[in-house]
């Protein structure tokens, strides 16, 4: 912009015109379809369902914490959210490693494009994939009668291990690229200088490599928490009729019971929820969420 | 020479043991799934029972094919017309905002970049149900001042169905495409574009000239990756979604009850095209990196 303003055979003032016809959608967007919608969000989970007119209402909230069912899913769904991101975690960290550090050249290159593939393919077809594999008419349990393994098919599906599959295949790139990322930028000299003093291969990992790639966690951890806390699809096509996910119940309040009083004061509870992860995982390493989306 | 960092060859070996451990993870039931879509079996599972295409475009009654399955083929055609819509959003708001958050300053712009920054870590489900009930609210309020009838056809716009659908999706693939353009936007030498208003075109002409040209490679990029997050996308579509379903939402009532290799067809299909239009946009990509 100051290269426009310095140069003087044009002396005028940036057309006001482009700053405006720039702001209009960015305004339009933010206001109608990310402030508007949080803010109604926020006020319509304190109105009575069917009684605007009572006014100020706590009671959204109050049946949540009153009703153990509700926290009880509430609680169950975080859990699976944090498992869930330290299996990812463990099992994306030495593949990124590998990635970054020990694949070489066209090598590499080509084992990345590998690695991302399978994420451009929708959700739904991938977990639709791991049902055809778990189901009792399913590929793992032919196998295994098969070769005698299994006298008779096991329902391996619809229940919490295969909740735990779906969701950790899900969101594995996501943890996986942001590791690649910061490991990828990490100079082997230090890896070498670190040898040379005499550092353990465990030390070297300890102290080099993991402080190194810990922002790239960092995001790939927020990402994956997030993502897990708000699926709705690998839950209720792989999970069994007694392990409800949070979103379901949101779900039911809205669609089912029709009482979206309710159901908005749980999108809040959920939203709280997210996005204090994200805020404590930002402060733990002290970064700014511009930074981590890059 | 032997210090670089894994060099040990028996770690080398476990690692890569590892690492194509992990590759069969991922790709051993994509490839089932795809290869299933040819059994002729009606449950989509070995034994092999033949070779068949008919998944594909049979209409017999026992063995309904994709191209032959009308509300399959509807809910096909309603997903591409919300991703198209989508991506031309994405496109135009993503450039727009990037031109104002790469060459401008003003007041409260941080604020602004942080708010289309906060849809990435706010779950889909929330974005869907947010922009549901505030776009009820807007009924209300219209239904409230010019009385039933008069707002009636905003009113049904405005209902759950396509037009909430799009944007409840813009709403964070708008994001995305953002983020891809002005990362390419940050790049480009701005003399070029007063070299052009210097030979005399306006800034209007400048731009289209001389600066969209060079986003070219970033704009089909973010318009891949808009019409494959649109077209994939469960979530926030769930909530806004009217009469007409779009495919991930038809696919996912299917899978709930109903189960045929017809659903492996379509898996092939889309696993066929998803793969191509990913490696164009990646390979596009690296292109709007070096350049």
């Amino acid at each position: 912009m100051g290269g426009i303003q310095n140069n003087s055979k044009k002396s005028f003032k940036p057309f006001p015109w482009f700053r405006v016809v720039c702001l209009i959608p960015l305004l339009v967007w933010i206001f109608v379809l990310l402030v508007g919608p949080h803010v109604q969000l926020f006020v319509i989970s304190f109105i009575k369902n069917r009684h605007p007119e009572e006014g100020f209402y706590l009671g959204n909230y109050i049946r949540f914490f009153s009703e153990p069912l509700y926290w009880r899913i509430f609680v169950r769904t975080a859990i699976y959210a944090i498992v869930t991101t330290f299996f990812t975690l463990s099992i994306c960290y030495p593949a990124a490693f590998f990635l970054a550090k020990m694949a070489k050249g066209r090598w590499k290159l080509g084992l990345i494009l590998l690695v991302v593939l399978p994420f451009w393919i929708s959700e739904l077809v991938r977990t639709y994939s791991w049902m055809i594999m778990l189901r009792e008419t399913g590929v793992i349990n032919w196998i295994m009668v098969s070769l005698g393994v299994f006298s008779k098919p096991i329902e391996m599906l619809y229940n919490d291990y295969a909740i735990f599959v779906g969701l950790s295949y899900a969101s594995m790139l996501y943890m996986l690229l942001p590791i690649y990322g910061v490991l990828d930028g990490l100079d082997d000299t230090l890896i070498e200088a670190a040898q040379d003093l005499g550092a353990s291969r465990w030390t070297i990992l300890w102290e080099v490599v993991w402080p190194h790639s810990l922002p790239g966690v960092t995001a790939g951890c927020i990402i994956v928490f997030m993502l897990t806390l708000g699926n709705y699809l690998t839950p209720t096509l792989m999970g069994g009729k007694n392990s409800l996910y949070f979103t379901e119940t949101i779900y039911n309040q809205f669609i089912v019971s029709w009482n979206w009083n309710q159901g908005s004061a749980f999108g809040f509870l959920l939203l709280l929820l997210s996005g204090l992860f994200v805020w404590l995982g930002l402060k733990f390493t002290g970064q700014k969420l511009t930074e981590v989306v890059r | 020479m032997s210090k670089k960092p894994g060099s040990s060859t028996s770690l080398k070996t476990i690692y890569i043991i590892y690492f194509i451990a992990f590759l069969l993870f991922l790709f051993v039931p994509l490839i089932i799934n795809g290869i299933l879509a040819f059994n002729s079996d009606e449950v989509p599972s070995f034994p092999w029972r033949g070779a068949t295409f008919g998944w594909f475009y049979s209409s017999s009654e026992d063995q309904v094919g994709v191209l032959n399955d009308a509300r399959m083929i509807r809910a096909i055609g309603a997903s591409f017309r919300v991703a198209g819509m989508v991506t031309l959003l994405s496109l135009l708001a993503g450039t727009t905002s990037s031109f104002l958050f790469v060459r401008e300053n003003f007041w409260g712009k941080q604020a602004l970049y942080f708010a289309i920054i906060a849809p990435l870590v706010i779950p889909g489900v929330i974005l869907g149900i947010s922009i549901l009930v505030f776009f009820n609210g807007i009924i209300g309020g219209l239904k409230a001042t010019f009385g039933p009838d008069l707002a009636r056809p905003i009113v049904r716009a405005l209902r759950p169905g396509s037009l909430l659908v799009i944007l409840g999706q813009f709403s964070f693939i708008g994001t995305i495409a953002t983020l891809v353009i002005s990362a390419r936007l940050r790049k480009f030498p701005i003399e070029l574009e007063e070299a052009a208003m210097d030979l005399g075109s306006s800034r209007w002409g400048a731009i289209f000239s001389v600066t969209v040209p060079y986003l070219f490679p970033a704009l089909l990029s973010a318009g891949i990756l808009a019409f494959l997050l649109s077209f994939e996308n469960f979530a926030t579509t769930l909530f806004l979604i009217g009469p007409k379903p779009t495919l991930p939402i038809f696919l996912y009532s299917r899978l709930r009850f109903f189960i045929t290799p017809e659903i492996n067809a379509i898996s092939v299909i889309l696993m066929a095209g998803t793969a191509l239009l990913g490696l164009l946009s990646m390979t596009m990509r690296g292109r709007a990196e070096v350049g």
